[in-house]
C-alpha cells in the first residue's frame, strides 16, 4: 500500500496547489469563494487521507474542522457578506493573469527547490507534503499581494491558512491543540476581519483597499 | 546552577538574619542602604506637591543613606569587616541572577562615591531650596544615587549593566531638568546617544568575556582561557564604553555640554564622582576580569590619558562658563587617572610589582582626590550661581568681598586642583610622576620612549591647570564687580558651606597625612597587581616614601607648618613693622579717575597667549579681522573662530550621515498595506531563495 498511498497523498496536495492557481485568476466574487470552498474540501480530503495512512484518529477532527469551518460556514458567510456589500456582481481587475501564473509557477518550483534539498533525508511522504504545503502558502500570499479588494485579500489570507494546516497534518506528531487552536484563530481573525470590512465600507462606501490608503495619505 | 541557587538562599538568609546567625554581611547593609534610595526614589513624586518638606526629606534620606553606605564601605577597605561572600538575589537573568559582593576595589570606590554622595546632599539640603522645578530632580537624585553604588556592588555582568544604565538615565533625566533652555536640551540629547553607544561597547566587552557558554558572574569571569586575541578586543571596547562616560577624548564631547547643564550639586556628582564610575568599570574590566595585559595595552592607555589631560586643560582654560571649565578639567583629571592606569599596566606587564604598586595607587588616589575637589568646585560654582545667577565669569568679579567664605573654599579648591603643595592634588600627581621616573626600568623601547613624552604632557597639563584656576578665581573672585548681579551677591546658606568646608577639610586631609590614604588603598593595589606600596610610615614627620627613601620623599606635613609658620611671620612683620594706619584714596588711573570695571583684565585676554599658541593646533581657532571700508566710520572688529575638532572631524559626519538615512528611510512609514505585504513577501522569497542556493 506505500506506494499508493504515497501517490494518493501526493495527488491530494498538488490538488491543493492547482486550486490555488484556479483562485489567482478568479476575477467574480462568487466564483472565488467557490473556489475557495473547493480548495477546503481539497484539504478536508487531504488531511482525511493523512489521518488514515498515518493511523491518526485525531487528524479526522482536524479533517472535520476544515470541511465545517472553511468548506461551508466561511464561503456561507462571505457570501451573505458580499452580497450585502452589493460587490458580488463587480468585476475586479486581476491586471496580468498571465504574469501572475507565471510568478506562481516560479514560486512552486523554489519552494520544491526548498523542501527537496533542506529535507533531503526525510519521510518522502512528509517531504512532498511539506513542499506542496509551502506552495500553497507562497501562493496564497501572492494572491494577497496581488489583489486590491479587501474580500479576495481575505481569502488570500485563507489559502495560506489552509497550506498551514496541510504542512501541519503531514508532519507526524503535532499535537490536536495545535491544530484546534490554529482553525480557531483563523474564524476568530474572520470575525475580526467581516467586522473591520463593514466598518471600511460605511467610511469610505468600498472595500477597495485603495481608500484606505487615500485616506492616510490625505493626512499625512 | 543549581547548587549556586542553593548557596543564594542561604546568603540571603545569612543576612536577613543577622541575630540569629551571628553573621554581618557588609553588601547586605550596602544593599539595604540603595533599596532605601531606590524607595526614596520611589516616594518622591508623591511628595512633590509640597517641596518644602520634600526637598529635605529626600536630600536628608539620601544622605544618610549614602552615610551609611561611606561608613560601611571604609570599614571595609581598611579591614574591619569580613567581607567575604557573596550575595546573589533571585532577580535579572533566571540562570545568573543578580549577584553582589564587596572587594577591596569596589569597597574603595564605594567610598569614593558615597563621600561625594554624602557631601553633595548636604550640600543640596540648602542648595536645593533655590530649584525652580524640584520635581524635577527630586525623584532622580536617590535613583542615580542607587544606580551608581549598584554598579558598584555588582558582581555580575547583567547587574553591572543594569546598574550601568540606571545611572546614566537616571543622570539624563537630571540633566533635563532644566529642558526650557535649548542647550540643555541638546545636552541631553548628544548625552543620551552618547550613553547609549557607551552601554553597547560594555554589553559586547561583557558579551566577549562571558564567552559562547555565558559565564556572566564576575567571580568566573576572571580566570577563563580566552584566545589570543579576544582580551585586546575587550580592552578597545571597554575604552570605548567606559571612557565614554569617564570623558576621554574624543569621546568626551558630551561631557561639557551634559555636567554643566544639570543642577549643581548634580553637576558635582556627574563630574566628580560619576566618572569615578566608569574608571571603576576600565578597572574592573582590564585589571580584574579580561586576564593577562599585554604590555601595547599600556601604550593605548597611557597615550590617551595624555591626550585627554592635555586638551581638556586648553578647552578649560579658554572657557568662560564658570562651570563648563569645571566640566573640561574633568576631563583633564580623568586624562591623569588613566596616565597612571597605563603605567600600572606596563609595570604590571614587566613584572615590577613595586612601580605597577605606586602607580596603581596614584591613580586611585588621584580619582579620591578629584572627587573631593571637584565636589568643592562644583559647590563653589553653584554658591555663585545661587548669589548672582551668573555662570560667565567675564560677568563676575570682585566677589571675595561679597561672599568672602565661599571664596576661601574655592581658593582652597583651586590651590588643590592646581596640584599646588600642601593639599592633595599635588600628592597624587607627584606620585604618578615618581611612576614616571621608574620608566627607564622598562624592557620595550617604545615605553622607554613613550613615558618620558606622556610625563612631560603631565607637566603641561598640570602647569595649565594651575593658570586654568589662576585665571577662573581671579577673574570672578578678585578685582572689582562686572555686572550689577555680582555687585550685589549675597552670601551663600550655612548647610552649602559647611558642605564646602568638609570637602576642603578632606582636601587638607589628604593633602598632610597621604599616607593613611595610601595604606587603605593597600589591598586594592594587592587586587589588582599582586602587590602593594610599602607601608608608610605616620612618623618621623608624616612623610610618605614611594619607593625608597633615598629616592624620594615627600611630607606634606612639613610644607604645611613651613607655610603656616612663614605666613604667620610674614603676618607678624606686617603688623609689627608697617604702619597701621589705613588709608584709601582714589588711584591714579592714568588720568582716569572713576575707570569702568570693563577696564579690567578679563579672562580672554589672560587666556589670550595660550589661545595663540596653542589655538591653531588644538583648536584650528584664528581670527577674523573685520576692517570698515575708507569713510564708514564704524569700528574694526576682530572675531575668534575656534573650532571643536573632535566634533567636526568625528561626530558630525556620522551624524549627518545616520540623519540622512533615516530621512530616506522614513518614506517606509507612508506606504499602502499591500506595499507592506509585498515587503513581506519578498523578504520570504528572498530568504527562501538563499536557502535554495546554499543549502
Amino acid at each position: 500500500m506505500g506506494g499508493f498511498a504515497l501517490d494518493l497523498a501526493h495527488l491530494l496536495a498538488g490538488g491543493m496547489v492547482l486550486v490555488s492557481f484556479m483562485l489567482l485568476y478568479q476575477n467574480r466574487m462568487f466564483g472565488l469563494l467557490n473556489v475557495f470552498a473547493l480548495h477546503a474540501v481539497v484539504l478536508t480530503a487531504s488531511v482525511a487521507w493523512q489521518a488514515f495512512i498515518q493511523q491518526a484518529p485525531h487528524l479526522y477532527v482536524t479533517a472535520a474542522i476544515a470541511l465545517v469551518l472553511k468548506a461551508i460556514v466561511i464561503p456561507l458567510a462571505l457570501r451573505r457578506m458580499v452580497v450585502r456589500l452589493e460587490i458580488h456582481r463587480s468585476i475586479e481587475t486581476v491586471g496580468g493573469i498571465g504574469l501572475t501564473m507565471l510568478m506562481g509557477i516560479a514560486l512552486v518550483a523554489l519552494s520544491m527547490m526548498v523542501m527537496l534539498q533542506a529535507a533531503a533525508d526525510a519521510d518522502p511522504l512528509a517531504r512532498e507534503d511539506v513542499a506542496l504545503a509551502l506552495s500553497v502558502i507562497l501562493l496564497g500570499l501572492l494572491m494577497m499581494v496581488t489583489r486590491y479588494n479587501a474580500v479576495s485579500q481575505i481569502i488570500g489570507f485563507m489559502s495560506l491558512e489552509n497550506g498551514l494546516i496541510l504542512a501541519a497534518a503531514g508532519a507526524k506528531g503535532m499535537p490536536l491543540v495545535v491544530e484546534i487552536s490554529i482553525a480557531f484563530s483563523v474564524l476568530v481573525a474572520f470575525i475580526v476581519i467581516g467586522v473591520f470590512l463593514f466598518r471600511i465600507r460605511e467610511r469610505f462606501d468600498s472595500v477597495d483597499t485603495h481608500a484606505l490608503d487615500d485616506y492616510r495619505e490625505g493626512r499625512q | 546552577m543549581g547548587d549556586r541557587g542553593i548557596g543564594a538562599e542561604t546568603a540571603c538568609a545569612g543576612g536577613a538574619d543577622t541575630a540569629d546567625e551571628g553573621v554581618f554581611m557588609p553588601v547586605v547593609v550596602a544593599l539595604g542602604s540603595v533599596a532605601v534610595l531606590i524607595l526614596v526614589a520611589i516616594a518622591a513624586p508623591l511628595a512633590s506637591r509640597r517641596p518644602a518638606i520634600a526637598t529635605p526629606v529626600v536630600y536628608g534620606t539620601s544622605g544618610l543613606a549614602a552615610l551609611v553606605l561611606f561608613v560601611t564601605a571604609l570599614a571595609a577597605l581598611l579591614g574591619h569587616l569580613d567581607v567575604a561572600g557573596e550575595v546573589v538575589l533571585p532577580l535579572g537573568l533566571p540562570w545568573v541572577g543578580a549577584h553582589f559582593r564587596i572587594d577591596p576595589l569596589s569597597a574603595f570606590f564605594l567610598v569614593v562615591v558615597d563621600l561625594g554622595a554624602a557631601t553633595a546632599s548636604l550640600y543640596a539640603l540648602g542648595y536645593g531650596a533655590h530649584e525652580d522645578h524640584p520635581e524635577r530632580v527630586l525623584p532622580f537624585y536617590p535613583a542615580f544615587l542607587a544606580g551608581m553604588n549598584l554598579v558598584i556592588l555588582s558582581a555580575d555582568a547583567f547587574s553591572f549593566l543594569v546598574g550601568w544604565e540606571f545611572m546614566s538615565l537616571a543622570s539624563w533625566a537630571l540633566v533635563m531638568a532644566h529642558h526650557h533652555e535649548e542647550e540643555n536640551r541638546r545636552a541631553g540629547y548628544v548625552y543620551l546617544v552618547m550613553a547609549s553607544f557607551g552601554t553597547l561597547m560594555l554589553l559586547l566587552a561583557f558579551g566577549l568575556m562571558a564567552g559562547p557558554d555565558g559565564v556572566y558572574a564576575f567571580a568566573e569571569m576572571g580566570n577563563r582561557v580566552r584566545e589570543p586575541w579576544l582580551p585586546g578586543l575587550v580592552l578597545v571596547l571597554a575604552l570605548l564604553g567606559a571612557g565614554s562616560k569617564a570623558g576621554l577624548v574624543p569621546l568626551h564631547v558630551w561631557l561639557p555640554l551634559a555636567h554643566p547643564a544639570a543642577p549643581s550639586h548634580v553637576s558635582a556628582l556627574m563630574s566628580g564622582v560619576m566618572t569615578k564610575v566608569a574608571v571603576y568599570g576600565f578597572v574592573r574590566i582590564v585589571f580584574d576580569l579580561v586576564g593577562e595585559p599585554v604590555w601595547w595595552w599600556s601604550a593605548v592607555v597611557m597615550g590617551l590619558g595624555a591626550l585627554t589631560a592635555v586638551l581638556g586643560v586648553l578647552h578649560a582654560i579658554l572657557e568662560r562658563d564658570f562651570k563648563r571649565l569645571l566640566a573640561y578639567s574633568t576631563v583633564e583629571n580623568i586624562g591623569i587617572v588613566f596616565i597612571g592606569l597605563g603605567l600600572a599596566l606596563a609595570f604590571r606587564t614587566n613584572e615590577m610589582a613595586g612601580p605597577a604598586a605606586l602607580a596603581v595607587t596614584a591613580a586611585l588616589f588621584h580619582a579620591l582626590n578629584h572627587s573631593l575637589f571637584k565636589g568643592l568646585m562644583f559647590f563653589g560654582a553653584g554658591a555663585v550661581l545661587t548669589a548672582t545667577g551668573e555662570r560667565d565669569i567675564e560677568k563676575l568679579g570682585g566677589l571675595i568681598h561679597r561672599l568672602p567664605v565661599t571664596a576661601f573654599f574655592v581658593l582652597g579648591g583651586a590651590v588643590a586642583i592646581s596640584a599646588l603643595p600642601p593639599l592633595n592634588g599635588f600628592v597624587s600627581e607627584w606620585m604618578i610622576f615618581q611612576a614616571i621616573l621608574l620608566s627607564p626600568d622598562l624592557p620595550q623601547w617604545a615605553l622607554k620612549f613613550m613615558v618620558p613624552a606622556v610625563g612631560a604632557a603631565l607637566a603641561f597639563s598640570a602647569a595649565l591647570a594651575g593658570a586654568c584656576f589662576v585665571r577662573a578665581y581671579g577673574v570672578a573672585f578678585l578685582g572689582r564687580p562686572r555686572s550689577a548681579a555680582a555687585a550685589e551677591a549675597r552670601e551663600v546658606d550655612i548647610l552649602s558651606r559647611t558642605a564646602m568646608a568638609l570637602l576642603l577639610g578632606l582636601c587638607l586631609l589628604a593633602g598632610i597625612v597621604p599616607g593613611l590614604v595610601i595604606d587603605a588603598a593597600s589591598s586594592v593595589a594587592i587586587q589588582l597587581v599582586g602587590h602593594d606600596m610599602p607601608p608608610q610610615p605616620l612618623f618621623p614627620s608624616l612623610s610618605i616614601v614611594p619607593v625608597s627613601e633615598g629616592r624620594s620623599s615627600y611630607s606634606g606635613m612639613l610644607v604645611f607648618i613651613f607655610i603656616l609658620i612663614s605666613s604667620g611671620l610674614v603676618i607678624w612683620a606686617i603688623h609689627r613693622f608697617a604702619s597701621k594706619t589705613i588709608r584709601r584714596g582714589p588711584a591714579w588711573d592714568c588720568g582716569f579717575p572713576d575707570a569702568s570695571p570693563a577696564t579690567q583684565y578679563t579672562a580672554d585676554s589672560f587666556a589670550m597667549p595660550i589661545r595663540r599658541v596653542f589655538g591653531p593646533v588644538a583648536f584650528g581657532s584664528y581670527i577674523e579681522r573685520w576692517m570698515p571700508p575708507p569713510g564708514d566710520p564704524s569700528p574694526a572688529r576682530l572675531k575668534v573662530v575656534r573650532h571643536d575638532l573632535p566634533w567636526e572631524i568625528l561626530y558630525a559626519p556620522i551624524s549627518g550621515r545616520v540623519s540622512r538615512l533615516a530621512e530616506r528611510l522614513n518614506t517606509l512609514q507612508f506606504l499602502s498595506i499591500r506595499s507592506y505585504l509585498s515587503l513581506v513577501f519578498a523578504a520570504l522569497v528572498g530568504l527562501l531563495v538563499v536557502v535554495a542556493i546554499w543549502a
